[in-house]
């Protein structure tokens, strides 16, 4: 049972730093109807902001922990205005496979010139917060592990304010409604989605943050699992739905760790990846997703 | 007319200072190919890049050294060496590719490379199909070698490893149920781990719960935790450095307080910036140690801290120097560098006294040499013990 409950937090802790990538692959399709494959880089670049700064601190506190989180944030938010800037707003009256393909070139650019930035060798990453270690009943539960969860609990909801609350969020449902109806109406659609990738980008930085704080190193790859597992993660939750993707994180961080801890630890992926296709068979527009007609 | 000639003269000013130019480009060229005869091309492939950086870098430095002083030294046959080295990045598939390049293009007589066993075993058909000897400074999978007659190593093999470690947790450790933790995806930590238990179980001893992980992975804590559950007095994590270091940190994050080692894989300074204060109390396996006493190690460390900016030789580097003293070794015997030549007088090397020790090559084409055992200790390596063939 100990042992049950322990993978069950280790699980969660896991599946919260992927709801926090997916959270942006599922914003971007929301709107523009594309998948930024380019995502999972803003990750690894905010991991290499994070380590910069905490490096620049003087010793681990709750203060430097916050600076170099909302600082990765805010260092991703202005590179995925200007990703999108310069790389997808010229294309975007073309073909949506144009646009993809121009996605997979800004990953490849990114991760390359991570190497040569950062060079190839993985570096520790600084301890940014105060460790602790919790005893409660036999189980072990680490500072960061609450750290992560509490901080994307945070960002959850404050996303959800967002997008249901506030003018701009729902603009930003406007144009994910219907893009001309909604320049008609007097949204300027440059700037939601200009809005829609800074606020995507600032939640991968702080995915990239949280997930360094656990796993220690970090290299110019190191977005490419982890990004590929929170696409899954927004396909299984419905790929545009905001708490779907949560779900889709957390439900497949549980999964992989309880399939890690069993004999059958070889196959993580080939199980997790099993589990989703049986979803898709059953539910082919994900967990929470809603089928749509779509328009011809 | 005047400004005419003049512009002639101009003309003609340039095509001669051209010509000159290329001659003096090519007179430079002859010179730096040496006096005597063409230079000994030998290739060289190492992880410079990547996840396993270090390895590639330490093996390289060592090999440079060497190769650098045998050329001061007027290198062999009145030839002078030149080492032509390509970065496999850590990358599957990349070895391949560039030891086909170094084999076909650069016409190398010998492949020295790589550490990772995985991939050794990929360039090692291309060199026994281009009868190029190809010696592995330090892959320890007897596999290695297997691939044909001119693959060799002049480090020792896992089963030899498996037993060291095995007695280690046996002897030194008095542990009777020792939980294993192996990558999957990397033949060394396979291998490894399978020598391991083989020892262990036929010496009475029991092994609590293997648990296996793919190389790249972060995320330990759930194989942890089911180590954890099963109640061992020590975990063997025969892998690389990198996760290593990880491994051990989330175990401690999970209370696991038990004696960790491995084997040669986590032979690298990064294992302790990684690793930090959670890597007291670990242990490895390894081919020599730089607090070595002997005069040859003392002198090899003092060069390579001189030529190296002051960084204290691993076993990488003190294996990437011995490789490249054995080619050349080889060389002078078979009296020239063609490819049977070589490889008949690679396979006869007996008692070549080296930096890791006396290497003498058996008919599978592997050496046999004494390993030694490294503590860690207040964030610094210690020399432990050393165990005899």
């Amino acid at each position: 049972m100990t042992e049950f409950l322990q993978q069950l937090i280790n699980g969660l802790s896991l599946g919260a730093i992927y709801a926090l990538i997916a959270l942006g692959y599922t914003m971007v399709y929301g709107v523009l109807r594309f998948i930024n494959f380019a995502h999972s880089d803003v990750f690894m670049v905010g991991s290499f902001a994070g380590f910069y700064i905490g490096r620049g601190m003087p010793k681990e506190s709750f203060v430097t922990g916050f600076l170099a989180l909302t600082g990765a944030m805010l260092v991703c938010a202005v590179l995925g205005v200007v990703i999108e800037r310069l790389a997808y707003r010229p294309l975007r009256s073309r073909s949506k496979l144009t646009v993809l393909i121009t996605a997979i070139g800004v990953s490849l650019l990114l991760e390359n010139l991570g190497q040569f930035v950062f060079g190839a060798a993985p570096k520790a990453f600084p301890t940014l917060f105060p460790v602790h270690t919790f005893n409660v009943a036999g189980l072990v539960i680490g500072s960061n592990q609450l750290v992560v969860l509490v901080v994307a609990l945070a960002l959850l909801g404050a996303l959800q304010y967002i997008v249901l609350r506030t003018k701009v969020g729902t603009a930003m449902r406007a144009v994910s409604f219907n893009p001309q109806a909604a320049s008609l109406v007097g949204i300027n659609n440059d700037h939601i989605i200009s809005f829609t990738f800074a606020l995507g980008s600032a939640l991968a930085a702080a995915g990239g943050i949280l997930y360094s704080l656990n796993y220690q190193a970090i290299d110019p790859l190191m977005g490419v699992l982890p990004g590929l597992k929170a696409f899954v993660a927004a396909v299984l939750g419905g790929i545009g739905n905001i708490p779907g993707a949560a779900l889709g994180g957390l439900l497949l961080g549980v999964v992989e760790t309880f399939v890690n801890g069993s004999r059958f630890s070889t196959f993580t992926d080939a199980i997790a990846f099993a589990i989703l296709i049986a979803i898709l068979l059953f539910r082919p527009a994900g967990l929470l997703g809603k089928m749509q007609v779509e328009k011809v | 007319m005047k400004a005419l000639l003049t512009r002639r003269h101009a003309l003609t000013a340039i095509a001669v200072s051209t010509v000159s130019i290329l001659t003096a480009c090519k007179k430079a060229d002859d010179t730096s190919k040496g006096g005597a005869g063409d230079a000994i091309k030998v290739g060289e492939f190492a992880s410079l890049t990547g996840k396993e950086a270090t390895f590639g870098q330490s093996s390289h430095k060592g090999t440079l050294l060497a190769i650098e002083e045998l050329n001061a030294a007027g290198g062999v046959l009145g030839r002078k060496f030149e080492l032509i080295t390509e970065d496999t990045q850590s990358k599957q598939g990349e070895s391949a590719s560039v030891v086909r390049k170094l084999v076909s293009r650069d016409k190398v007589i010998a492949i020295l490379g790589e550490v990772a066993s995985g991939r050794s075993m990929e360039a090692a058909p291309i060199c026994q199909n281009a009868k190029v000897p190809m010696i592995s400074p330090s892959s320890t999978n007897p596999k290695v070698t297997e691939v044909g007659d001119f693959v060799f190593r002049v480090c020792f093999i896992d089963p030899f490893q498996g037993t060291v470690m095995a007695l280690f947790a046996k002897n030194t450790l008095k542990a009777k149920n020792v939980a294993v933790l192996t990558d999957a995806a990397a033949p060394y930590s396979v291998g490894l781990a399978t020598f391991f238990k083989e020892k262990f179980i036929a010496d009475g001893g029991k092994i609590s719960v293997e648990q296996k992980f793919s190389s790249g992975d972060k995320d330990f804590k759930a194989q942890l935790t089911a180590i954890k559950a099963s109640n061992p007095e020590a975990i063997f994590a025969p892998c690389y450095y990198t996760e290593a270091g990880l491994i051990t940190q989330q175990a401690r994050q999970l209370g696991i307080n038990l004696p960790i080692f491995g084997g040669d894989g986590w032979e690298a300074p990064e294992l302790l910036t990684i690793g930090g204060k959670a890597m007291d109390g670990t242990f490895y396996s390894t081919h020599y140690s730089p607090e070595d006493k002997a005069e040859m190690v003392q002198t090899f460390v003092k060069k390579f801290k001189a030529r190296w900016n002051n960084e204290v030789p691993d076993a990488m580097a003190a294996l990437g120097y011995d490789s490249a003293l054995v080619l050349a070794d080889a060389i002078k015997r078979a009296g020239g560098t063609d490819g049977q030549k070589l490889r008949d007088a690679l396979a006869a090397t007996k008692d070549f006294v080296g930096i890791t020790g006396k290497t003498t090559l058996d008919a599978k084409r592997n050496a046999t040499k004494p390993a030694v055992i490294i503590e860690v200790r207040d964030g610094k390596f210690v020399y432990k013990e050393t165990v005899n063939p």
